[in-house]
């Protein structure tokens, strides 16, 4: 049991980097103003959690102008979504084998 | 970390991956309000057909010639019947839907509003044009059994952005669709059970399941 809980990955330990990786997991990319609506979370404290995850790898950070207006957009990583998938079966597991 | 708090981090997994990738603010009651419109249109156009004393399975035979008065008034009057039901299940499925999306606490426009309306109209604009061409070359008796299909196939498109549940309304109305092609006089009634009867179950079904 304990190790299930050692392996969870440290980088998702916070329910809003798990709420970006759970939007990111079931769409192509999502902007800034759409994560930030989705999680209710404040523009510094999910600036921090994005730029976390990017320096893990585990996001791709996408900037473009549109109509001359800075848009931010982002995807996972192949990486990003082998270590959610990995972290979610952890969780799973652990839960199974709790009963 | 104990079992309590995993299992609520799941949940809210999940509930992120549901509400961002689909529009869960679609009001089943609108359904019930648009399918008492299709059927008032439906009944109008049964009166309509029936002045002219013939079978309301006949109804297309009236505009076979388009030289004559009777063509002219049957167009105008079915093109105004489905306009006008067309415009109130819009009005309503929008006033209802905001009025659902804020009881949510949710935007309606949000992102996955505006995926599904554009997936759901695409096919349904291809169909409408599709339509109105199958009138200027006068194959009157494909176009109730056309817009059927054309409206199913939007609702299956638009089912994977949406409450999965309108994927089955899509097919059904997709074989209603096959239904009226085959038989061209039920035209009539297949859009009275296809846009008047089912969508009421549906919207009743949607009612209860998600917005009470």
């Amino acid at each position: 049991m304990k190790e299930y809980v050692n392996g969870l990955n440290r980088e998702f330990e916070s329910r809003v980097r798990l709420g970006i990786m759970s939007v990111l997991m079931v769409n192509d990319k999502a902007e800034f103003k759409t994560l930030k609506e989705l999680l209710d979370v404040t523009d510094g404290n999910l600036a921090s959690h994005l730029s976390a995850l990017e320096k893990a790898g585990y996001i791709k950070v996408k900037k473009q102008y549109i109509d001359r207006k800075p848009n931010t957009s982002y995807s996972t990583s192949a990486a990003g979504k082998k270590a959610f998938s990995g972290h979610l079966n952890l969780l799973e597991k652990f839960l199974k084998s709790n009963k | 970390m104990n079992e309590e708090e995993h299992l609520k981090t799941l949940s809210d997994i999940k509930g992120l991956m549901e509400r961002s990738s689909r529009f869960l603010s679609l009001s089943g009651l609108s359904g019930i309000f648009i399918g008492f419109y299709a059927l008032a249109g439906s009944i109008a156009a049964w009166w309509f057909v029936n002045n002219y004393a013939i079978e309301i399975t006949s109804y297309y035979t009236l505009a076979t010639n388009p030289d004559t008065e009777e063509y002219k008034s049957f167009l105008s009057f079915f093109m105004g019947d489905a306009l006008i039901v067309l415009a109130l299940s819009l009005i309503t499925g929008y006033i209802l839907t905001q009025r659902f999306a804020r009881k949510q606490g949710l935007k309606m426009w949000d992102t996955s509003a505006k995926r599904m309306v554009i997936n759901l109209f695409i096919p349904l604009v291809t169909g409408g044009i599709y339509c109105l061409i199958l009138l200027q070359n006068q194959h009157i008796e494909l176009i109730a059994s056309s817009l059927l299909m054309f409206y199913g196939l939007s609702l299956l498109n638009a089912s994977k952005y949406t409450f999965n549940d309108i994927r089955y309304l899509g097919i059904l109305e997709i074989l209603l669709g096959l239904i009226a092609a085959m038989f061209p006089g039920y035209g009539i009634i297949c859009w009275a059970i296809g846009f008047g009867i089912l969508h009421i179950i549906y919207g009743i079904s949607m009612y209860y399941k998600y917005e009470r």
